[in-house]
């Protein structure tokens, strides 16, 4: 196994005396792909945000880069600047241009010059395909388009892993595979990636394991052809048969 | 019923009552807003700060101030501000502070409960999801509030800010009860000089309705081209 990036360990989580996360553990290694699945509110939102401590838990360990997420100790926002995460709705910032939701998290929290960050900015725009859009704001690009600003502002801050909430969630279908597309790339080049998603087609194309999430646990941490292939859990198995159904 | 109007006495008293008058109103009205926004925004991020050594006090302060009447704060100002001066600088006499800072430390700290409550609203329509944006490229509270959210609640509502500021334009003429030459205590002066109680007090009227409602037109034109596009 190749050196551990994201240790989830037997984390829970209760809101009030509902339990949204149960003991769930999973390793993710450098530069693995790890796709999260599973039926609606079972948890997967929830467990990636606890990885970069957007949500609290309650209980267990998440180590980054072997720092620890939940230690009141750790100094949380220099931690998530380390961590890209990409959101089901953009959430890029309407005020600012697309250049402006580049740079300002490099220079303000990086203390990059603003020539270092509008040239970072810049050459991540080109990777996304956005080169002539740095000037107009999100809510004049497409939904494709500002899923891929999105991924290009958290891309410029030169995370050590890439945390998706749903990416393609909010997408028109035409606009799914512009911005799959960008992710399939960022995977070969080697990022470590989870993933929250139902574009199976992609999970099977770049993720190196699937794991499967129901009511709060981790019913299923598989490498891909073995969760395609011949799923152990019933529950899986009831999920892909519906989701592969057409 | 107009044949015994003197409406000479206006254009008399035209430079007395722009030239003293106006500027104080204007210039009462422009600094309490600024100082109001500045207050009201710090009390609405207090508010709304999950921490309740911060955000009860913070509630009080407004609550209070919007139970008490404006005039009443005005007096109260005027008689209070010379005893607080003395205090903190340990003189030996209360402190003169004179008309003007009196009347504008009584309306930035009375506006600033108005303002909090639609800072607050503004803060409030800005989506979580913003927040965590902000937050998951590492950015801090202060960070997160002075670049993300404050530029865009300040934009969600620059229209109620303004239109606050329109009523704020107008009640500076309670300052009469100081008997301070703002624009009304001037046309009031001139009015009881020459008797001409309501030539003056019809003038002064239609220059208020007519600044307030230019005003509340720029406004609506303002909120059109500002609108964030989402």
């Amino acid at each position: 196994m190749t050196d551990i990036q994201i240790d989830i360990n037997e984390v829970s989580k209760w809101y009030g005396p509902f339990q949204v996360l149960n003991r769930c553990s999973t390793k993710v290694g450098k530069g693995e792909v790890v796709v999260v699945c599973g039926p609606s509110g079972s948890g997967k939102s929830t467990l990636i945000k606890c990885v970069n401590g957007l949500e609290p838990f309650t209980q267990g360990a998440i180590t980054v880069d072997g720092i620890s997420v939940g230690d009141p100790k750790t100094n949380l926002p220099k931690l998530r600047a380390r961590i890209g995460m990409v959101f089901q709705h953009f959430e890029l910032f309407p005020h600012l241009t697309v250049m402006r939701n580049l740079v300002l998290a490099q220079i303000k929290v990086l203390g990059r010059s603003s020539g270092e960050a509008h040239e970072n900015g810049m050459r991540l725009l080109d990777r996304v395909g956005l080169r002539d859009q740095a000037e107009k704001f999100p809510g004049e690009l497409s939904g494709g388009q500002q899923q891929r600003v999105a991924i290009a502002r958290a891309l410029a801050m030169d995370p050590i892993a890439m945390l998706f909430d749903e990416p393609t969630s909010a997408l028109d279908p035409e606009m799914i595979k512009e911005v799959l597309d960008v992710m399939v790339g960022l995977a070969r080049d080697g990022m470590t990636m989870i993933v929250v998603t139902h574009e199976m087609g992609f999970a099977r194309q770049v993720a190196r394991r699937v794991v499967f999430m129901d009511k709060g646990e981790i019913v299923e941490d598989a490498p891909t052809e073995e969760f395609f292939g011949s799923p152990r859990s019933e529950r899986a198995q009831m999920f892909l048969s519906k989701i592969l159904q057409y | 019923m107009f044949a015994n109007f003197d409406f000479d006495v206006i254009a008399r008293s035209l430079r007395y009552l722009f030239f003293d008058g106006m500027t104080f109103t204007l210039i009462l009205t422009a600094l309490a807003t600024a100082g109001g926004i500045v207050f009201g925004t710090m009390l609405a991020l207090m508010r709304l700060s999950g921490f309740p050594l911060l955000a009860v006090p913070a509630t009080g302060y407004v609550n209070l101030m919007r139970s008490v009447p404006l005039v009443l704060m005005i007096f109260w100002f005027y008689f209070l501000v010379p005893y607080i001066g003395q205090w903190l600088t340990g003189a030996e006499r209360p402190i003169q502070v004179g008309y003007f800072t009196s009347s504008l430390v009584a309306f930035t700290l009375f506006e600033a409960a108005y303002f909090c409550e639609i800072m607050r609203a503004g803060i409030q329509s800005i989506s979580r999801g913003q927040l965590a944006a902000a937050q998951a490229l590492g950015m801090s509270y202060p960070q997160t509030m002075g670049y993300i959210v404050l530029p865009q609640a300040f934009r969600n509502m620059l229209p109620v800010l303004l239109t606050q500021t329109i009523i704020l334009f107008q009640d500076t003429s309670l300052v009469y009860v100081l008997s301070i030459t703002d624009f009304l205590g001037a046309a009031s002066k001139v009015a009881q000089r020459d008797g001409r109680l309501v030539e003056m007090y019809l003038f002064a009227a239609v220059v208020y309705f007519v600044i307030s409602f230019a005003a509340s037109q720029g406004v609506r034109a303002l909120s059109h081209r500002t609108a964030i596009i989402r």
